[in-house]
């Protein structure tokens, strides 16, 4: 674990960017029965390989029922300093229903712990734009402008856990085993080219969207700046933050469905594109168009959670498959997993002997995986973008 | 099904294999419910391998990165569970059986030897393989064959039983690659499967082997650079029958089902694809 | 002209007696009338040269050879050579001195210090042999956001309900700049126009009007509308993939086209509805925008012309406050706008204007793109950039800098023949590019010309790939504005900071 760069980088690696290898997994029970994080960290740590120490984290759905209707805020701060200056900026923004630190384990003497905090949040009413947009705003003011404070998460009933160190300590840290969720994320971090710091671990959150990423995004420069042309800053020095955003952008600002923000991200092919019908032709192409700026670009796999209107649970891989990414379906059909390896499933199996999977497989390059609550595995990721029409979710063919 | 050393022994001795119970060892890949790292569970095989071990079976193996690699010697390993990334990697010589799935990168540069998965293959197999020979029974993912190699008959063969993804056999300088298109159902009986046998790309950049796909679709406009479809002769059957032979008797598979679909064949259209795309003149 | 200011030719004809069959070919090849035969030998008058190299390739013995003229003027390091012969020029006829094709002052090119990343290691790079590259561009107004209607979660029962503006795919981000029928050749214009139909890409009709024999490429032209309004009927409006309004041009901001009465032949009449011989002038503003919302207005105007069915963008020099020009445009209406830097090409420019005024496009471009992403406008409208692009090294920065489309004119020019001997204005060119006479034109074979053309824009597009390969990029969208896979490696720190591209090492 590293005791340090809990809210920045340090000065002399600010200006560059980060580049991961690590790996990836999740989990969704669609009808919403909350479970430990135990599976979590099973599935994540047996992807050792991938990471290197510097930097894990944790998304959980489902945590705090009490103050489901609340935003919840996680925290980590380097002074208490910091914590009173942002817990100020919110009181003039909305009302604080509970303020309290965010459980820890410590082992051992540390000099300077981080202060990790969460706050239950309810935001002033503002005729000029809605609750979310307040919270955005607040996010990435708290995140560019206030020193020594960083925001986590900020979605509703749901809180990452993040920070520097092997994905088995953060787990160990932030008591991730006494945390029951109905979707958990979870990705360990390989970083080459800084010490890491704890704001740059993944997941990326901003609102009831989080995303682990594995991979690299070549096109950072032109999705950053089609973001900042909606007011998105970016400021975490790290690829990922604008899948993130992209997200937020497309599903909750312009109300767009998972499967076609999935198209957009990675889009196929036009020579694809050509063999489609008529219709489908104008539809695939008019996304590229418009959302030119938002294609990624680069090997990735990513695992995204959103639970705003539905909790949804979406795997998805770069349409020149440069990541790996597998997926599962247990016994009874009502969890879906997703990981970088086939070993997290594996280990799942050795750790419970009755634990099965109903059927294992890899989804196709730029074919989302997308599992909903109440509706199940509605994308299975195999399909050709079209042809999907009498399937039920099981049958391949 | 799990495979343990109770039914290789009974296996020997039905067949009259001449080695003794000390040639044969178990390995537990996960004692006490933990997998252990991949350095220890490597370093085990060699141990084993070193005091004259002819069969090692591991059990609860659960994403070990490179068992068997560089490993050389007449050797089996039997594996239950998942194996991890670069299963074989520069292997030059032994036979690996896996039952169930493996992870990516099987076979990578692989020399000599033999790979069997009684499951689903992973991206990239045979990555630059130079000899030996893979066995998949299901489906693979994307990248299978890429930069396959031969030279005079030293020639690497990849069959898989169920379908491929993008890029095949990209870049292919030799070898043989074989894809049925079959599917087996939980009973145990096979039936033709109906995705797609392979993906786009197909062939991309190849310039030395073949590629054989056993299926009537039309693979025109699935081509990639530099593969065109060639005759499937009687020359083209008499190389792939005994490896088919040998392929389905692995995954009791009857060879009549194999042979009542046609194969086709992408070769490449030359030995330099690119030879036009690059001029060299004084500037 | 007294003796004392003749001026000392640029170049000196020298003849290989030794060669010379006097076969007199380069007596009717040359068009700027430098030899003539005396009955003895080929004379050459060295100072009607201009170097355009027609003689050295025609010549069979190849017995001519085109030197500088190694008369020795006392050397000044401020006024120049060129600056003296301009003085002196201008103190003989009084007038205000042309030339052609762009800038030639050795300013520095921005785009040189400009250096492209590559990926390894973090990244894979992506193999342009092998896998696909997309080079794919839409061209035209993209809505800023869709909305769909969602009958179930299977894709086939979605359909778009925003309504879209015109847009047409090219095939590559490269559009030939506007070079009117006029300024070059009839059989030049034909080769440019039958090259961008092939190679699914645009190229501009310049002001010269659309030529009737033209209108079956007109899928592949867009036309300009400029102050001069040439050639701008029905017909005009109606044959083409999108209409440009040509506010100004990097060779000249601020002035209108030129074509001198030499070249207004009796084609150039017709097309352009004016005296054979006259000069054709274009007004320096369009009459009718003196102010951004007449802009608007035209831009209307014509969209409701052509009945909304094709892109009305605008194009517009490169000066200083291109930024907030821009972006008054594009709220303007404009669904694609070109930016020409001040290194552009013309037909006929002042030569004052074309040297000195203006800036560097690759600036410009950067401002503009940065200006319009933030105020929200730049993912709805096409950008174009040129002045000059003049090798694939310069279409991939510029767009990495921010243009969707690299506009780019003299290269192909250059490709089908053109020594860039800067004399077009003349109507003199011997290779049958910059000229109306028909003994010249025919010279231009249209054929190759036009396969010369494609070979050149498929080289770039190929060169085009191995880079964004390089980077590890497979579609060029994700190049654009995509600033962080450039670094500067110039004097000028500063340029970097106006660039928003980092410096080399950081």
């Amino acid at each position: 674990m590293r005791w340090e760069n809990y809210t920045s980088l340090p000065e002399a690696f600010r200006n560059q960017r980060v580049f991961d290898g690590c790996g990836i997994s999740g989990f969704i029970n669609i009808d919403g029965t909350r479970v430990s994080g135990e599976k979590i960290i099973d599935m994540l740590c047996i992807l050792k390989e991938r990471e290197n120490g510097l930097g894990a984290g944790y998304a959980a759905y489902g945590i705090y029922p009490k103050f489901k209707d609340y935003y919840a805020f996680h925290f980590i701060f380097d002074t208490d300093a910091a914590k009173l200056k942002v817990l100020d900026y919110l009181e003039k923004y909305g009302n604080i229903i509970q303020s309290e630190p965010i459980p820890t384990n410590i082992c051992g003497d540390i000099d300077k712990p981080p202060i990790t905090w969460r706050v239950f949040f309810e935001p002033m009413r503002n005729k000029n734009q809605n609750s979310e947009a307040n919270i955005v705003q607040i996010v990435m003011e708290i995140n560019a402008n206030i020193n020594n404070a960083f925001v986590m998460s900020s979605g509703k009933n749901m809180g990452v856990f993040k920070g520097n160190g092997w994905s088995y300590e953060i787990a160990n840290f932030y008591k991730i085993k006494e945390y029951k969720a109905y979707m958990w994320l979870g990705h360990s971090r390989f970083p080459t080219n800084t010490p890491g710091w704890w704001g740059g671990a993944h997941p990326f959150n901003l609102l009831n969207c989080s995303v682990v990423h594995n991979g690299e995004i070549t096109s950072y420069g032109t999705n950053r700046r089609f973001l900042e042309s909606f007011g998105y800053k970016c400021t975490l020095f790290t690829d990922t933050e604008v899948i993130a955003y992209l997200i937020d952008l497309l599903c909750r600002r312009h109300k767009i469905p998972t499967s076609i923000a999935a198209i957009a991200l990675a889009p196929p092919l036009f020579n694809e594109i050509e063999k489609f019908n008529k219709k489908s032709q104008i539809i695939f192409k008019n996304i590229r168009a418009t959302y030119r700026s938002a294609m990624l670009n680069g090997p990735f796999s990513i695992v995204v959670g959103i639970s705003d209107p539905v909790p949804t649970m979406m795997g998805l891989s770069d349409r020149k498959k440069l990541r790996p990414l597998v997926v599962g379906i247990s016994e009874d059909e009502n969890t879906v997993y997703m990981s970088s390896e086939e070993a997290s499933f594996r280990r799942l199996m050795i750790t419970n002997n009755n634990f099965g999977l109903k059927e294992i497989w890899h989804p196709k390059s730029g074919t989302a995986v997308i599992a909903k609550f109440g509706k199940g595995l509605i994308k299975k990721g195999l399909e050709s973008p079209l042809k999907m029409n009498n399937l039920s979710p099981m049958e391949v063919v | 099904m799990q495979v343990n050393k109770n039914m290789i022994v009974n296996e020997i001795k039905e067949k009259n294999y001449e080695i003794s119970l000390k040639e044969i060892i178990e390995i537990d890949a996960s004692p006490n419910g933990e997998p252990i790292e991949y350095r220890d569970l490597n370093n085990m095989i060699h141990k084993s391998v070193n005091n004259n071990c002819k069969k090692i079976v591991l059990n609860n193996v659960c994403g070990q990165r490179f068992i068997g690699a560089a490993l050389q010697g007449d050797i089996e390993i039997i594996i239950n569970g998942i194996p991890g990334n670069d299963l074989g990697i520069f292997m030059d010589g032994p036979k690996i059986f896996v039952n169930g799935n493996c992870e990516d990168q099987v076979a990578n540069t692989m020399n000599h030897g033999m790979i069997i998965i009684d499951g689903d293959g992973g991206d990239v197999i045979g990555l630059s393989l130079r000899g030996g020979t893979i066995y998949i029974k299901k489906d693979v993912g994307y990248r299978v064959g890429i930069h396959m190699k031969e030279y005079e008959n030293k020639i690497p063969i990849i069959i898989v039983g169920g379908t491929t993804r993008d890029f095949l056999g990209e870049y292919m300088a030799g070898g043989i690659v074989i894809v049925l298109g079959l599917k087996f159902l939980p009973d145990g009986s096979v039936v033709e499967n109906k995705q797609p046998i392979c993906g786009n790309e197909l062939g991309t950049g190849i310039h030395g082997g073949s590629i054989f796909l056993r299926t009537d679709a039309n693979l025109e406009d699935k081509l990639g650079v530099g593969a065109k479809i060639s005759e499937y002769g009687a020359n083209e059957k008499a190389k792939i029958t005994p490896f088919l032979i040998e392929y389905c008797k692995n995954f009791n598979i009857p060879i009549d089902l194999v042979y009542n679909k046609p194969f086709q064949v992408i070769k490449p259209i030359s030995k330099r694809p690119f030879g036009g795309t690059y001029c060299s003149q004084l500037i | 002209m007294t003796i004392a200011h003749e001026i000392i030719s640029y170049y000196k004809v020298n003849i290989n007696r030794e060669d010379c069959r006097k076969c007199k070919r380069c007596i009717n090849n040359c068009s700027y009338g430098v030899f003539s035969f005396n009955g003895e030998k080929i004379v050459a008058e060295s100072d009607k040269c201009v170097a355009c190299q027609r003689c050295v390739v025609m010549c069979p013995e190849k017995a001519i050879h085109i030197s500088q003229n190694e008369s020795y003027l006392p050397p000044h390091g401020n006024y120049t050579r060129k600056i003296r012969n301009i003085i002196w020029a201008q103190s003989g006829n009084g007038g205000v001195l042309l030339s052609a094709t762009g800038n030639d002052r050795p300013i520095r090119s921005i785009f040189d210090d400009l250096l492209l990343d590559a990926c390894q290691v973090t990244n894979p790079s992506i193999d342009p042999l092998r896998e696909t590259i997309e080079t794919k561009i839409f061209f035209g107004r993209k809505p800023k956001k869709l909305e769909f209607i969602v009958e179930s979660d299977d894709l086939n029962d979605v359909s778009l309900k925003t309504k879209i503006d015109p847009n047409f795919e090219i095939d590559m981000p490269i559009m030939i700049g506007h070079m009117s029928l006029g300024s070059i050749s009839y059989n030049a214009c034909k080769a440019i126009y039958q090259a961008a139909g092939e190679l699914n890409i645009v190229a501009g009709s310049g002001e010269g009007g659309l030529y009737s024999d033209f209108y079956e490429y007109a899928p592949n032209i867009i036309t300009e509308i400029a102050s001069g309004r040439f050639g701008v009927d029905i017909n005009y409006l109606n044959n083409a993939a999108g209409l440009e309004i040509k506010i100004g041009q990097g060779a000249k901001p601020g002035h209108g086209g030129h074509l001198p009465g030499e070249k207004v032949s009796s084609l150039i009449a017709q097309t352009r509805m004016i005296p054979k011989g006259s000069d054709a002038l274009s007004p320096y503003p369009h009459h009718d925008i003196y102010s951004i919302e007449d802009l608007a207005q035209l831009i209307a105007a014509l969209k409701e012309a052509t009945r909304y069915k094709v892109p009305v963008g605008v194009k517009i020099a490169a000066v200083h406050n291109s930024a907030p020009i821009a972006v008054g445009i594009v709220r303007g209406g404009a669904d694609f706008l070109t930016i020409d830097g001040f290194r552009g090409g013309t037909g006929a420019a002042p030569r004052i204007i074309r040297d000195h005024a203006g800036i560097p496009i690759e600036l410009a471009i950067a401002a503009v793109d940065e200006r319009l992403k933030e105020e929200n406008l730049r993912e709805g409208v096409t950008l174009i950039a040129g002045g000059s692009i003049r090798y694939s090294a310069d279409l991939i920065k510029v767009i990495a800098l921010g243009a969707d489309v690299a506009m780019c004119a003299l290269p192909v020019l250059i490709a089908m023949g053109c020594r860039v001997c800067q004399q077009c204005f003349r109507g003199l060119c011997s290779w049958g590019i910059a000229t109306q006479q028909e003994y010249l034109v025919k010279r231009l074979d249209i054929n190759i010309a036009k396969n010369r053309i494609i070979n050149l824009f498929r080289s770039w597009n190929e060169e085009l790939k191995e880079v964004l390969g390089a980077m590890g990029i497979d579609s060029v969208e994700s190049l654009r504005s995509n600033r962080e896979r450039l670094r500067y490696i110039g004097p000028n720190p500063r340029i970097a900071d106006i660039l928003g591209v980092k410096h080399a090492g950081e």
